[in-house]
């Protein structure tokens, strides 16, 4: 029997068939509810943007999401200026101080893993004990940033890693040889080498923070105008689409809102991965 | 930790006794940060707990856990409709999401096309990047009345969170089962080809057995994200506190109880909300335990 008739007779196989369509079948609905999302999403919100979405003051009329937009890049900078270095230097800390064994390590190990499976209410909760209740600052900017940088943290200190480790070894070898410190070679070098990784891995972050609501609607509260203090309540955008389409009263406004959200955040991912590819391209 | 700074010696004399008290302190401010995780998953533990356990003991454990009535206007709080609302939306969502998840990753590890798997990957990851809002809305606006015109009932249903919450948890599940069938050696499917075996059966019986703790981790995590997605379940699901009765029937899960009345709870009703909560949170890690088990298992 040559290989030809052979490979036939298994294409005939009923049950390779079958399972060759099934799994065809799971890719294209994988795809179509891709693009059935986004296309809903786009067809649906982009014919409805208009001026009065873009206005700077909030009225019940023109339900504009410029504030909300300021809002969320306030709150994105706050979250990212506390979680961002010490994302950086717990994760140095990790791959470039603590040795084989160490036990600091794995209990920060232990406790990463669990940060990142806490769902996103249950930080909103915590902070809304936390922040509010305890420390006494109300519904707030600063409440709302310090919540999504304790949600960010291990996702910042898992891609620092990584950036961090994948920096040859040479690199640092060479730099103790020419006399240089442990922490020279790690701002000088080693950190240097590993900036788009990291950078790959805050663009996730922000990501993160603008897509996020659960957590924000009880520590940041839902106010919808631009805050003026870090002390203000605010609504970030995500959590001012889901006002209005909970309202239900501006249903061209929500969907003009949400083709704006999805857009941004899409956005954002695909730059995270366009960074993190020109990693690979550049060491392959 | 004077070992890590003796690279600093060769200067000598007070520069060199500068230096290594700044790799010392820089040494302690890096520990320090290191530990800020451990602070702030103590902290949770503290606040969510320590203001649960004094609730739960007034209340009862088991009356709350297995109350079947939520009236907080009477001061009764049981929570077992949540409970169950929640296991029965997030057993809906692995119905609906696993088979496609693990088919897709099947698909994208072994049958894709390679002009394909760039686009298809590309769209995995953005499904992973949408907020939740978003799929909520989507589901608000297209699947609800869907539901409502070819099922019946009103459409904010048991169904309509688990079919949102299936297709949430794509991304997730693929993610993790795509690397872990990716790792699985090359000589296996190699075994069975040699063996007569047509492409799709290796990969069927061989190969993908040969990735389960991995799978199985995938899985686990998908759980994790469906049991605690809140606000794309608020929108879809009914949110009606009682017993859950079919699946066109509304529902309410742990998570869309607190968002709920959260906003105008006071008094026992809040440190009720804040106990469902610890309840939750109890769930999440007891699931994330089990999927690092797996994980570990896995790498093996």
């Amino acid at each position: 029997m040559s290989e030809k008739t052979l490979r036939a007779r298994r294409r005939r196989d009923p049950l390779s068939v079958f399972l060759r369509v099934i799994v065809w079948l799971a890719a294209l609905i994988t795809v179509g509810v891709f693009v059935a999302l986004v296309g809903y999403i786009l067809i649906k919100g982009v014919p409805n943007l208009s001026l009065d979405l873009f206005q700077l003051k909030y009225t019940s009329d023109n339900c504009s999401m410029l504030p909300a937009i300021f809002n969320t890049i306030y709150m994105t900078l706050l979250s990212l200026v506390v979680a961002v270095p010490l994302g950086i230097f717990s994760a140095i800390y990790l791959t470039e101080y603590a040795r084989r064994g160490n036990k600091l390590v794995k209990v920060v190990r232990l406790t990463t893993e669990t940060l990142q499976g806490i769902p996103s209410i249950v930080y909103g909760l915590f902070g809304y004990l936390f922040f509010l209740v305890q420390l006494q600052w109300g519904y707030s900017l600063l409440a709302g940033a310090m919540t999504l940088a304790i949600m960010i943290l291990p996702l910042i200190m898992r891609t620092t890693e990584e950036a961090v480790l994948s920096v040859p070894d040479g690199y640092r070898e060479g730099s103790f040889a020419l006399g240089a410190g442990r922490l020279r070679t790690i701002f000088r070098i080693v950190l240097p080498t590993a900036i788009p990784g990291i950078l790959a891995g805050v663009i996730l972050a922000i990501g993160r923070i603008v897509g996020e609501t659960a957590a924000l609607i009880y520590t940041a509260g839902t106010y919808a105008q631009t805050a003026d203090s870090l002390f203000s309540p605010v609504r970030t955008l995500s959590v001012h689409m889901y006002v209005l389409s909970s309202e239900g009263l501006h249903i061209d406004q929500a969907y003009a809102t949400a083709a704006v959200l999805l857009i941004v955040v899409v956005g954002i991912n695909a730059l995270s991965a366009a960074v993190a590819k020109s990693i690979v391209k550049r060491r392959g | 930790m004077s070992k890590n700074t003796h690279e600093t010696d060769a200067t000598g004399g007070l520069k060199g006794f500068l230096a290594r008290r700044r790799e010392g302190l820089m040494h302690g401010v890096f520990a320090v940060a290191a530990c800020v995780s451990i602070i702030c998953v103590i902290l949770i533990c503290v606040f969510l707990f320590g203001n649960a356990i004094p609730t739960l003991r007034e209340i009862g454990l088991l009356n709350f856990l297995s109350g079947t009535t939520w009236r907080p206007g009477n001061d009764i709080y049981g929570i077992l409709p949540m409970i169950l609302g929640s296991i029965y939306v997030t057993a809906g969502a692995l119905v609906v999401g696993v088979p496609i998840a693990l088919l897709t990753s099947i698909f994208m590890a072994r049958f894709c096309p390679k002009r394909i798997l760039r686009p298809l990957t590309a769209a995995v990851n953005l499904l992973a990047g949408i907020p939740s809002v978003v799929y909520g809305f989507f589901g608000l606006t297209v699947m609800v009345p869907m539901v409502r015109e070819h099922l019946g009932g009103n459409g904010n249903s048991m169904l309509t969170a688990s079919l949102l919450l299936g297709m949430m948890i794509l991304p997730t599940i693929i993610g993790v089962a795509l690397s872990s069938i990716r790792a699985v050696p090359e000589s296996y499917y190699e075994g069975s080809l040699a063996l007569g075996a047509s492409h799709e059966r290796s990969v069927f019986f061989v190969v993908f057995p040969a990735a389960k703790s991995g799978v199985m981790a995938g899985v686990i995590l998908g759980v994790g994200r469906a049991i605690g997605e809140t606000m794309a379940v608020i929108m879809v699901a009914g949110n009606q506190p009682r017993m859950p009765k079919g699946i066109l029937e509304g529902v309410r899960t742990l998570t869309t109880n607190i968002v709920m009345e959260m906003g105008y709870a006071s008094g026992m009703h809040r440190d009720a909300l804040i106990a469902t909560a610890a309840v939750l949170f109890v769930f999440i890690l007891i699931i994330n335990f089990s999927f690092s088990m797996m994980k570990r298992r896995s790498e093996k």
